[in-house]
């Protein structure tokens, strides 16, 4: 159903609906956002009924696979004058554009975050550097001015003595080969050697490092670690009922533990390796189990 | 690939945790881990699960002619690999240290005890004699390889049947599955191979241990007995000093875990014996756990059943004949036939049926491709002239 407008002059915007109800449209040529080409007196537009964003705050939490798509064109590009609401959409990992359709890449539970984030959450193990992630890699190397660091990628990734805080030519940072270093990258795409540093842009360390004194190290899940690090997690608020430790969490999947004795260090790590695939209930019955000293 | 670096923190963690006692998963000092056994559908074939490592065994047998020095025996060969989706460390090419280290304790361990009685797999002296032949493959290296793999070696020998074979005079037959029953090997006594790793100069000792457990040890002890506590083959790597009250030590506990696991074999094989008997499905596929999160759903899709003929046989009415193709001519050169029945040939040989020629009359050539076309008329021609 349509409603024409009056003639108008070329300047003036046009106030058409179009069939599939949700879109206003800008121009008199435009598009409308089901992306059926229509001029001013008709739409083609019986392939859509709603707009992107609602298919996929309706899917949000249901698991998509590789392959899946969303087509009903994307909004249309910026208006000629700026009045009504834009529908725009920010594809984070695991979506893709291609064209008019958003394509799924990998296989998880679609996210929301207000107002117009979706995302496909899945779990691996494998990690991918990024840049500005922090993570904790082995030293392996020292090579002239460039220690080489292990973070369980393809290639070592390099950093610089002169990365460290309150670190000169002539002041040395302390680092042998085999220790851990909590650093984050700067350089990380596919097609260049990855740089760790282990200073913040200001300079200060930030928490940064080497470190590990009389930890353990575990490998996680890439899954659990984004847990772990979420702003309210649960499973950081039931660690924290059960007893003090101290926990350095890399993005890589690996997470140094330590408790007070040696042998709530190794409960600690068995239980991060367990919980993996545990629901939340599961999970604070076996806490709970801990707690009571049954283990 | 190279395999990620162990970290001093690491070690000193570890190292501090036998101190004390502890071990990674919270095992004993000579605690095993679970051992499970699975047999997939051919004889011979045996799958190993000690914890996290996986290896896989596989049994086959051949005739072959038999060693000069031993004609009546029969051949026992072992190859153990390192496969890559065991570990990153694991590098394709060249054989490695630990390839051929593990390679010549399987050897030592099942070979030389002669837990398999040799003579047995003669089957004409100086001429045909068996020859065992045992793959053994790991799938996952989570520590003490060599133990996993000498467990899946002899269950898989034991496991194994060779065809029956009959002799008569100089005749020898080799009957398959399906007309006789294949026989198992005679195998005396099961040796398996048990590993205690040293720490702090043999101070401490683990039994079974894993792959970080490994990583930090100092010497390695592997002793191979069978549940008779005889000895089979002892080996010790690594340049530790040990005492002579440690070796001992050693071997009565490894005479303990050793009873433990050949019972568990036994029972394995004779579950495997019943579920075959039974008719079950057994194997590999089966005893695979099916944890199922997706499933593929079809919707019914209807099949047509309505009789085409009338309708084929209305099309082919109306529809225009097919061009004419000349075939090409065939020139019988002398010496040349065409192949079938009945088809022309220069060869002089007498025509039982006449009737054929008068058709072959016309054409002739040496083109091989018009003769097979040739061939495939004929064959439409006698069709339709048949109904």
């Amino acid at each position: 159903m349509m409603r024409r407008t009056r003639r108008r002059k070329k300047e003036e915007v046009e106030d058409i609906k179009c069939a599939c109800q949700n879109l206003i449209l800008r121009s008199d040529r435009g598009r409308c956002g089901c992306s059926s080409r229509f001029s001013i007196t008709s739409c083609s537009a019986a392939r859509c009924s709603m707009s992107m964003f609602s298919i996929l705050k309706e899917r949000v939490g249901q698991i998509l696979l590789p392959g899946d798509e969303f087509c009903c064109g994307p909004q249309d590009t910026l208006p000629l004058t700026d009045s009504g609401r834009p529908e725009r959409l920010v594809a984070g990992p695991g979506l893709r554009r291609s064209g008019d359709r958003l394509l799924v890449s990998r296989s998880g539970v679609l996210r929301h975050k207000e107002p117009n984030k979706f995302w496909i959450e899945s779990q691996q193990r494998r990690y991918v550097p990024a840049k500005g992630e922090t993570v904790i890699g082995i030293v392996t190397a020292k090579s002239g001015d460039v220690f080489k660091v292990d973070y369980g990628g393809s290639e070592q990734a390099s950093l610089s003595y002169l990365a460290f805080e309150g670190a000169t030519k002539r002041n040395r940072p302390n680092v042998q080969v085999g220790d851990l270093v909590f650093a984050q990258f700067v350089v990380a795409n596919k097609d260049m050697e990855p740089e760790l540093v282990c200073i913040d842009g200001s300079g200060r360390a930030n928490g940064m490092g080497v470190f590990g004194a009389a930890g353990l190290l575990i490998k996680l899940s890439l899954g659990l670690v984004r847990r772990l690090l979420a702003p309210h997690s649960d499973l950081r608020a039931d660690l924290e009922q059960l007893f003090p430790c101290e926990l350095v969490v890399g993005m890589n999947g690996r997470i140094w533990v330590r408790a007070a004795s040696v042998q709530q260090t190794l409960i600690l790590a068995n239980l991060l390796q367990s919980c993996d695939t545990m629901t939340a209930p599961q999970r604070q019955q076996l806490f709970r189990r801990i707690q009571l000293g049954a283990l | 690939m190279k395999d990620t670096p162990l970290s001093n923190c690491e070690r000193d963690f570890l190292l501090k945790a036998i101190e004390e006692k502890k071990r990674l998963d919270g095992r004993q000092t000579y605690d095993y881990r679970k051992i499970k056994i699975t047999f997939g559908t051919d004889y011979g074939c045996c799958f190993v699960d000690l914890g996290q490592t996986r290896v896989m065994a596989q049994v086959s047998c051949e005739l072959v002619a038999p060693k000069e020095s031993r004609p009546n025996e029969g051949i026992m060969f072992f190859n153990l690999e390192l496969s890559q989706m065991a570990s990153p460390a694991f590098e394709q090419g060249r054989q490695s240290e630990l390839s051929v280290k593990l390679n010549r304790q399987l050897e030592r361990c099942l070979r030389n005890s002669k837990c398999i009685d040799t003579e047995s797999l003669c089957v004409v002296s100086g001429e045909k004699v068996w020859q065992i032949r045992v793959d053994v493959h790991t799938l996952n290296n989570d520590g003490n390889l060599m133990d996993a793999a000498s467990v899946a070696a002899i269950s898989a020998l034991c496991h194994f049947r060779r065809p029956d074979v009959g002799i008569q005079g100089e005749e020898v037959t080799v009957y398959s599955p399906e007309e006789r029953d294949p026989i198992p090997l005679s195998i005396y006594h099961m040796p398996i191979s048990v590993s205690f790793a040293f720490f702090q100069q043999g101070t401490y000792l683990l039994v079974d241990p894993c792959e970080r457990e490994e990583r930090v040890m100092d010497g390695l002890l592997m002793i191979a007995m069978n549940k008779h506590r005889e000895i089979c083959s002892i080996q010790s790597s690594g340049g530790i000093m040990l005492l002579k009250e440690q070796v001992m030590r050693c071997s009565k506990i490894a005479s303990v875990k050793v009873s433990e696991i050949t019972e568990l074999i036994n029972k394995a094989l004779l579950n495997d014996k019943t579920a075959r008997k039974a008719g079950g499905r057994c194997g590999f596929a089966e005893s695979m756990p099916q944890e199922r999160i997706t499933a593929l759903k079809m919707d019914q899709t209807s099949v047509e059943m309505t009789d085409v003929s009338e309708t084929v046989s209305s099309i082919v009415q109306t529809a225009e004949a097919p061009p004419q193709t000349v075939p090409s001519p065939l020139v019988p050169v002398p010496g040349v036939g065409q192949i079938g029945e009945g088809l022309c040939n220069t060869w002089g040989l007498e025509e039982e049926e006449e009737e054929e020629d008068d058709d072959d009359g016309e054409s002739s050539g040496g083109d091989s491709v018009a003769e097979v076309t040739k061939m495939e008329k004929e064959q439409h021609k006698d069709d339709k002239s048949r109904k």
